[in-house]
């Protein structure tokens, strides 16, 4: 069998600040990441391969240069290959685009059976590429994966739901994107580091996976990111006293309705 | 293409340095910025530099003048599981019907299922002018690819100005495919729509970054115009009883689905794990009695879905399991919204909370140190409160 | 934080970046429950053989990754302790089991016993104690005694180490009575030999997630193959074994003192009385300043000793014993001090520092009490002075 896992780096937003003075992001100190969600699809890229064997790991990363560091991650866990696809032509792509572009490079690999994604990436938090890329390839998608299991040119999938989880199958090859829940990645060993480390990664150009110019980029994205803006500042606590129940309740809502956090 | 900086301006004050969240902005020799392969273009510089040194440079594709022009109309994917329409739904209606009066456009929703009843009547009765309905076995239960495949055939037949659909697991599952297949930009999880006028363009808001920013997203070049949108964010419209519309029924040729769904499990758990939960409800020993706990349950569910937690002093006196328990012996949570009702707010709990994003505190007692750490503190009895709390809620 | 500078090789530091992250993200969600339920870590050895972490002291001709060496070793059971010493010392005495291979088993024995241990596919153990022989071990009642190709072990060892969940036990008995400590062998026995079973797991008042067993042989038939060295020569195994063990229980003391110390620290900020934090008090800052020195003191010393037995020294004893002596006794205080910085919820099971106190004081009793360490480097000094003198 044949896995693509495909991961983001990403900040570690759960380290971001928002500078009250200012009201913009504080960065310094916030460490790069694999995206916490790819870990969860290499982790149950890596239990399929433990249960399945002469099965093969591919981490694909579209990014810059330094987003090498994940791939570096992933094979000390024990990916078997990887990709990184990294070129100015890619700089601003939205997930039309990335979605594109990383279907394309899994075209150039080994013709995989599954091909695995995280939930979604905790900074651009859109959950669309693995999706988007699942179309591309005109393979099924299963978002939201918390279980495979694979019998044979089928997978068994439960998917989680608000309410409730569905079971699925579906004949390979198929795509997943993949949940916390599903399981706890695993830490890289000792031996994966050293090999790790001396991993040297030539970055795959668009050119090499015969992608078109005409798709790829923030020329080519549908979606503009017109302006960013800090949300409203959050405001020193508050006291409410001795008004009715219902006008400080009503207050309220209104309140987080407007902070946009229900 | 993508960032560029306008050395003759930049003033080497390193403001834009501090807020990329790449680390792609660095200073040189000389103070002044220059951009590396880090860059994503996302703009989040562009507002940080106080001479406007900053833009994002795109090249400009000749508009095919005219060709956006032949969409029009707003649609709104209508969420139906088990011939129930889902809530968000009715709130994209009630927002639709705001935009497409200003676009001066029919607004519309699209049905899609097998055999699921009539769904289209609430639709109606909820705004929607015109309901495009879609009936094939394909669609009986919900997987990805027929969805896809059955909007993408209506937008290519009837190209709307804008589609709409809730951010629920099944809206971000199967129309990130439709935008793939009919060539548009899609914008994940808004929380803010507004439209301009002369451009006709929607505008776009949603947070990222964890919610550590918001954009204002647009796509002047593609049609339609995109967008999943959050849901509790909008109020649902307000039905009219008996009010009508068009129904526009369609034959789809759609494929087999390669997912087959063997079993769903409804699992409506009341008892959402607080660790992980995005927003948490936690009861004190204030709430004074074990059944009281179905209030805290109550304003969960008025909030969508939220966790229960209690503090140890509710969890010792057996009113609740100790699964619950939020604090330095119990679980360590950071969600969205702490709402703490009867809780004094002890150190030991307060190690277990104190990080959340926004927290509310709910107490008879003015000094109760848990407004120390609240954002909004209401001082009051929580049966007052919290029952209002629900009604402003549900509202 | 600042730290002095032990001129740790890049391997060990990446070592203890590793076992830093696995501690917190691994036991430290599950070492109250592990205390409280006396649970065998298994999973957790598991996780770390997987990370290729169960063969730090063994050569890389074995499977190992040990090159000469031993700070990647120290600092993962430092590493390690730092969070939970129940689970540290579950680890750490698969290297006290393995030893005696190390130091001197035949290289048939090293091939096939070390490989397993190495990539923690088996577990190791080791077996010396019995119900009258601790301090003093040479009066040791387990017998083995040849028949044909094999040896014939009865008797029973006490609180061992691993007893029951290892694979792998090395075990001592006497093959001639009438020689003393000079008439004790070293076997390795492998779990599910018949007449191999274990008695019952012990009810500890610290480090509890660690198996304590009995080992009992009743006409236990072991291949004469599993001798290791000669006759007669298994006490000084069992010495030598200790000798470069003991700085293992210093990494452990030196460990747990620093997660105590981590703890009363990170309290005394946030603990408010008089309307300040404790900390702003001299009387208790002071307290904290005397644990931090001497749990940097206590890690001096033993990463001194352990560099000296790299270095190929021949004559370590008295400091092996030296540094645990004086690790576990910082241990023991600190952790005590810890408990005193935290007042009545330090006595509580909620915080940590009550089972790290409990834990502590395991330090100064096994692999040789604290009185019998003082006896060695008394005993040291007499022969070094002696020697001196007839000079
Ligand atoms: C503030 C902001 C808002 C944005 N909003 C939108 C928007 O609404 N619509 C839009 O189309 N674009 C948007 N973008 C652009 C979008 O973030 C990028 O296209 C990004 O490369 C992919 O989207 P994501 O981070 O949301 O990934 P998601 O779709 O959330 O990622 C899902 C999974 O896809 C895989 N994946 C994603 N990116 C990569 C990669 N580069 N390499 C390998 N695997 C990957 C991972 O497995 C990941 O877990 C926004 C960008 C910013 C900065
Ligand atoms: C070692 C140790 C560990 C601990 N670990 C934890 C832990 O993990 N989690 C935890 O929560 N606690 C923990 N505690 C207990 C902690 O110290 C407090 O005792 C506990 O949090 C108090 O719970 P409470 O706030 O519900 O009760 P109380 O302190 O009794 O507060 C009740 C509050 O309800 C208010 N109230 C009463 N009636 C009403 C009403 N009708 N309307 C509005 N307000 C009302 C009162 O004004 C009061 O402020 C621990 C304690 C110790 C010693
Ligand atoms: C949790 C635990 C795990 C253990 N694991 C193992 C293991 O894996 N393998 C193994 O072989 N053993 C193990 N042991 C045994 C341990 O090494 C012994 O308990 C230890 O050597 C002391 O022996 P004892 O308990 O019989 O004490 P005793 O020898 O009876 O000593 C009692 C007291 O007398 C003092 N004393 C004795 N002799 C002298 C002297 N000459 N001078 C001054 N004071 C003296 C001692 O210091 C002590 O204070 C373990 C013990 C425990 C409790």
């Amino acid at each position: 069998m044949h896995i693509v896992v495909c991961a983001k780096q990403v900040p570690n937003t759960t380290q971001v600040r928002i500078n009250p003075e200012t009201n913009t992001l504080v960065r310094e100190g916030v460490e790069s990441i694999m995206n916490p969600f790819d870990e969860n699809a290499l982790e149950m890229a890596l239990q399929l391969k433990e249960r399945h064997p002469g099965t093969q790991v591919t981490v694909l990363t579209m990014g810059p240069p330094q987003a090498v560091d994940i791939l570096k991650e992933a094979v000390g866990r024990g990916a078997d290959e990887v990709m990184l696809l990294c070129d100015k032509a890619f700089a601003g792509s939205d997930t039309w685009a990335t979605s594109y572009a990383l279907s394309m490079a899994i075209g150039k690999l080994p013709k995989p059976d599954l091909v695995l994604f995280g939930k979604q990436a905790i900074d651009g938090d859109t959950a669309q590429v693995g999706p988007g890329v699942a179309d591309w390839l005109g393979m099924p998608c299963i978002t939201c994966a918390c279980k495979i299991e694979i019998a044979g040119n089928r997978a068994l999938v439960e998917r989680a739901f608000e309410d409730g989880y569905e079971k699925l199958e579906v004949a390979l090859p198929c795509a997943l994107t993949v949940l916390k829940e599903a399981n706890v990645p695993r830490m890289a060993s000792l031996r994966g580091k050293m090999a790790a480390k001396k991993l040297q990664v030539a970055p795959t150009t668009a050119e090499m996976v015969g992608a078109d110019p005409a798709k790829l980029g923030l020329s080519a994205s549908p979606t503009r990111v017109m302006k960013i803006f800090s949300p409203p500042p959050k405001t020193g606590g508050v006291l409410w006293q001795g008004e009715e129940p219902a006008v400080m309740a009503q207050r309220l809502v209104d309140l987080l309705r407007e902070r946009k956090l229900i | 293409m993508g960032l560029k900086i306008d050395l003759d301006l930049c003033t080497g004050c390193g403001a834009c340095v501090a807020v990329c969240p790449f680390c792609a902005l660095a200073q040189r020799a000389d103070g002044k910025v220059e951009v590396n392969e880090a860059c994503t273009a996302c703009g989040a510089c562009l507002d940080s530099c106080p001479v406007g040194a900053l833009s994002l440079e795109t090249e400009s594709k000749p508009l095919a003048m005219g060709a956006l022009d032949g969409y029009r109309g707003l649609w709104v994917f209508a969420e139906q599981r088990g011939g129930k329409i889902h809530e968000v739904s009715f709130e994209l209606l009630g927002v639709g019907r705001v935009l497409a009066d200003r676009l001066g456009v029919e607004l519309c929703a699209v049905l899609l299922g097998h055999q699921a009843g009539d769904c289209a009547g609430p639709l109606f009765e909820h705004g929607a002018d015109k309901v495009y309905q879609v009936d094939h076995p394909a669609l009986e239960n919900y997987t990805a690819e027929p969805y896809a495949e059955a909007l993408s055939a209506l937008i290519r037949k009837y190209k709307p100005e804008v589609v709409l659909a809730g951010a629920t697991s099944l809206g971000r599952g199967f129309i990130p495919r439709v935008a793939v297949q009919v060539n548009a930009g899609l914008t994940a999880d808004c929380t803010e729509l507004d439209v301009e006028a002369d451009s006709r363009l929607l505008i776009q808001t949603r947070p990222a970054f964890g919610g550590n920013i918001m954009a204002c997203i647009v796509c002047p070049d593609h049609r339609p115009q995109m967008a999943t949108v959050r849901p509790k964010v909008f109020k649902p419209a307000e039905p009219v009883a008996g009010r009508t519309g068009t129904r526009v029924v369609e034959n789809l040729p759609l494929k087999e689905p390669g997912v087959k769904v063997l079993e769903t499990v409804n699992a409506m758990q009341n008892e959402v794990n607080v660790a992980g939960a995005e927003f948490i409800v936690t009861g004190g020993r204030g709430l004074g009695a074990p059944e009281n706990f179905k209030l805290m349950a109550e304003l969960a569910d008025a909030l969508g879905g939220a966790a229960v937690g209690a503090s140890r002093a509710a969890v010792d006196a057996g009113w609740i399991s100790s699964f619950h328990q939020v604090g330095q012996t119990g679980k360590t949570v950071r969600p969205k919204i702490y709402i703490a009702c009867g809780v004094s707010g002890q150190i030991q709990h307060l190690v277990g909370m104190n990080s959340s994003d926004t927290i509310i505190a709910i107490n008879k007692d003015p000094d109760a140190p848990i407004f120390g750490v609240a954002d909004v503190g209401i001082v009051g009895d929580l049966f007052q409160v919290v029952p209002e709390l629900i009604k402003a809620l549900r509202g | 934080m600042a730290e002095l500078n032990y001129g740790l090789s890049e391997l060990a530091v990446e070592i203890r970046g590793m076992v830093r992250e696995f501690a917190v993200s691994r036991v430290k969600p599950v070492r109250a429950e592990l205390d409280e339920t006396g649970r065998f870590p298994a999973e957790i050895l598991r996780e770390l053989g997987k990370m290729d972490l169960m063969g730090l002291y063994i050569p890389a001709e074995y499977g190992g990754t040990f090159e000469g060496d031993s700070m990647p070793n120290i600092i993962a059971v430092e590493e390690l302790s730092r969070i939970c010493i129940g689970v540290s010392v579950s680890y750490a005495a698969n290297g006290l089991g393995a030893d005696p291979i190390l130091i001197g088993g035949s290289e048939e024995q090293k091939k096939k016993y070390l490989p397993p241990l190495a990539s923690g596919e088996k577990w190791a153990a080791y077996a010396l104690t019995e119900p009258n022989a601790g301090s003093d071990a040479g009066s040791i009642r387990t017998t083995a005694v040849k028949k044909g190709d094999t040896y014939v072990l009865n008797g029973t060892k006490q609180w061992i180490t691993n007893g029951g969940e290892a694979d792998i036990y090395t075990v001592f008995a006497v093959t001639d009575k009438s020689r003393g400590a000079r008439g004790v062998s070293a076997f390795i026995v492998e779990k599910g030999t018949p007449g191999f079973s274990f008695g019952k797991k012990e009810n500890k008042l610290g480090i509890r997630a660690s198996a304590t067993r009995e080992l009992i042989f009743e006409d236990c038939e072991v291949p004469a193959a599993n001798l290791i060295g000669r006759e007669g020569t298994g006490f000084i195994w069992a010495m030598k074994t200790f000798d470069v063990s003991r700085p293992g229980i210093a990494a452990q003391s030196v460990g747990l003192a620093q997660g105590a110390l981590d703890e009363a620290v990170a309290y005394a900020k946030v603990r408010e009385q008089f309307g300040k934090p404790i900390i702003a008090n001299q009387g208790l800052s002071w307290m904290l300043a005397d644990m931090a020195t001497q749990v940097e003191a206590a890690r001096a010393l033993t990463y001194a000793v352990v560099k000296t037995i790299d270095s190929g020294a021949k004559d370590y004893s008295k400091f092996s014993a030296m540094c645990k002596v004086f690790a576990s006794d910082v241990a023991m205080r600190v952790t005590t001090d810890a408990v005193q910085v935290f007042g009545g919820y330090g006595y509580m099971k909620e915080y940590p520092v009550e089972k790290m106190m409990r834990d502590a004081k395991i330090l100064q009793i096994y692999e040789g009490t604290n009185q019998i360490q003082r006896d060695i480097i008394g005993m040291a000094l007499n022969k070094e002075y002696a020697a001196a003198a007839r000079r």
